[in-house]
């Protein structure tokens, strides 16, 4: 048997004896989580440490697995957006919009301009949603809490503007298939003007904060790089490939949701350390930024769903009086809807990286298999070679600039 | 698209004859079959071709199709992407519904690694010359494979739900293919 598949403590025993027998050091093993606060999430990483210095180390990772791909295929489709919220659920929205547009790709729904226009909108709120808490976080996991404090308020206003739009903050289950279920109402582009006028400054002051901030600089330059080649043999994608150096970025290369009809620009980095994914990130907020507010200025009029009743439930009002409208709404609910036999591949630029959403139907309620590409799996495989060599804390900061998220990891 | 799906359908049979079989292009991506013992090949070719440059291993997930005949019970997903052209393709390895097994694609990308040990730990598909085969988002004690059709969601014997009432066996397998 090999030694790899032993646990991780057996393999160092070994190694701890042959050192002590070496030069009488003493290796020692150390293990970081499941339950560590700078883990952000509960996975596990058994590292054999010389003092200060990690020699090797191995992640144990599952332990919030929670079975997403066998329980969606029991499940009809509607049913499934709540899964894909527990993935990443820093940006729940970017999964819920990923998994319409899967559905739609499938099912051979063309959706209104009204419809892909909101949709980048709160996509893009959720990308910074999601890239406040790397940045800040990374802050406090290398001794700045300010930061933090002062950018955190923001993420709640977004989760303030996805409350107004679907009534849930964090798990947000929002839209159906075809579009959203009620329009947005001015109360929600209203808050999202707010936070547009606001919120540009409040990031200014927060990359004042940290960007030219030596001890920021010290702690996180030249910590957990990797180089592009190896980043993308690993199967990088998002902003941690873009800090390697390379431009790949789905929004780009294959737009989905007129995504081409926007200016932006993909920033990327050039060695792929803390500190170029940290610079990568903040840059991408002033990006998504400018993204969102040109869909606000060119906002087409027009319906909020696609006109599909086979799969976009009726409204509420006409259920209870009209009986073709409770048939429709029982068939849907019940999942008793026409699907074609096929398969689809759906990537999205999620938070981390490329989502992609695998989907085989057998024209049956559920999905015959649902595969979910979680981009934090593919990618967290590379920490430990990121970090060999390297000191403890500097594991941490580098393991806090990936944005591993734990719900996403273990799916 | 500067890549056409033909010149990728032609190389690939010049190349490997009948061991690449049934082209069919499913919504955007091209889709075809691979013979299971010519995997490790077959991307090798799609990765190092200077034409093909298929340099990205996007995507590894298996399926489990039980009332296929024997031999075809898996099937191990590969998703690759052009990055200089912008084409995806998409190609499966069907597998023996007793033995399992196909090469590792870990010689040619480091990111298989981790995606292999999760379609082992759910299908129990033992990939060949894989470094650390053990399994990742489950308990090493398990013994079953939970992504297989045969393995109930629930356990059968709870009384407290009864998922009739909803229009939905409890048995998964029946239900799925209807």
């Amino acid at each position: 048997m090999s030694d790899l598949l032993l646990p991780p403590e057996h393999r160092y025993a070994k190694q701890i004896e042959e050192r002590r027998n070496e030069d009488g050091s003493e290796l020692s093993v150390l293990n970081l989580g499941p339950t560590h606060p700078a883990t952000h999430g509960i996975f596990q990483n058994i590292l054999l440490m010389d003092g200060e210095r990690i020699l090797d180390g191995e992640g144990t990772v599952g332990y919030i697995h929670r079975a997403f791909e066998k329980i969606a295929e029991n499940r009809p489709f509607y049913q499934i957006t709540p899964l894909t919220d527990r993935m990443n659920y820093c940006s729940a929205p970017i999964n819920n919009m990923g998994w319409w547009m899967t559905l739609e790709k499938a099912l051979g729904i063309e959706v209104p301009k009204r419809v892909q226009y909101l949709r980048v909108i709160i996509m893009e709120l959720a990308r910074i949603a999601d890239h406040i808490i790397c940045n800040s976080v990374l802050g406090v996991d290398t001794g700045a809490l300010t930061g933090f404090l002062y950018v955190f308020q923001y993420r709640e206003k977004i989760y303030e503007i996805y409350e107004e739009i679907c009534g849930a903050r964090l798990t947000t289950n929002m839209g159906r298939i075809g579009g959203f279920e009620r329009d947005w109402s001015p109360a929600a582009f209203k808050k999202i003007n707010e936070f547009m006028d606001e919120f540009p400054k409040i990031w200014e002051d927060f990359e004042n904060l940290l960007t030219r901030n030596r001890i920021f600089m010290d702690r996180t330059i030249n910590v957990g790089p990797i180089s592009a080649e190896k980043a993308m043999s690993y199967g990088f994608t998002g902003p941690n490939l873009r800090a390697a150096g390379v431009d790949y970025d789905i929004r780009v290369m294959q737009p989905y949701s007129s995504y081409e009809d926007f200016e932006f620009n993909v920033p990327v980095g050039k060695s792929g350390d803390t500190y170029d994914r940290f610079c990568v990130r903040n840059a991408e907020v002033w990006e998504s930024l400018k993204i969102i507010r040109q869909a606000l200025d060119k906002l087409p009029e027009g319906p909020y769903h696609a006109d599909v009743p086979d799969y976009y439930l009726p409204p509420k009002e006409d259920v209870y009086t009209n009986m073709e409208a409770l048939i429709y709404h029982f068939k849907i609910v019940m999942g008793e809807v026409p699907v074609p036999v096929t398969e689809v591949y759906h990537p999205v630029e999620g938070g981390n990286g490329e989502l992609g959403f695998y989907l085989i139907t057998d024209g049956s309620r559920t999905p015959y298999r649902l595969h979910f590409r979680r981009p934090c799996f593919i990618y967290y495989q590379a920490f430990n070679d990121m970090i060999k060599g390297q000191m403890l804390s500097d594991a941490i900061a580098t393991l806090s600039s990936l944005n591993v998220i734990a719900g996403e990891l273990d799916a | 698209m500067a890549l056409e799906t033909t010149v990728i359908q032609d190389k690939l049979t010049d190349k490997f004859g009948d061991k690449v079989a049934g082209f069919v292009q499913q919504h955007d991506i091209l889709s075809f079959e691979v013979d299971s013992n010519s995997m490790n090949d077959v991307m090798r070719f799609l990765k190092e071709d200077d034409t093909l440059r298929f340099n990205f291993l996007t995507d590894i997930c298996g399926v489990h199709y039980p009332d296929f005949e024997k031999d075809r019970q898996f099937a191990v997903v590969y998703h690759m992407h052009n990055w200089m052209d912008n084409v995806r393709i998409r190609f499966k390895c069907f597998l023996n519904g007793d033995k399992p097994e196909v090469d590792t694609a870990t010689n040619l990308f480091l990111g298989a690694n981790w995606q292999e040990r999760e379609t082992y730990d759910f299908y129990g598909i033992i990939f060949k010359g894989h470094p650390q085969l053990k399994r990742i988002l489950n308990m090493d004690e398990m013994e079953s494979f939970p992504m297989r059709k045969e393995f109930p969601m629930e356990d059968g014997g709870r009384t407290d739900k009864d998922d009739r009432f909803f229009g939905r066996t409890t048995d998964n397998a029946n239900n799925n293919l209807k």
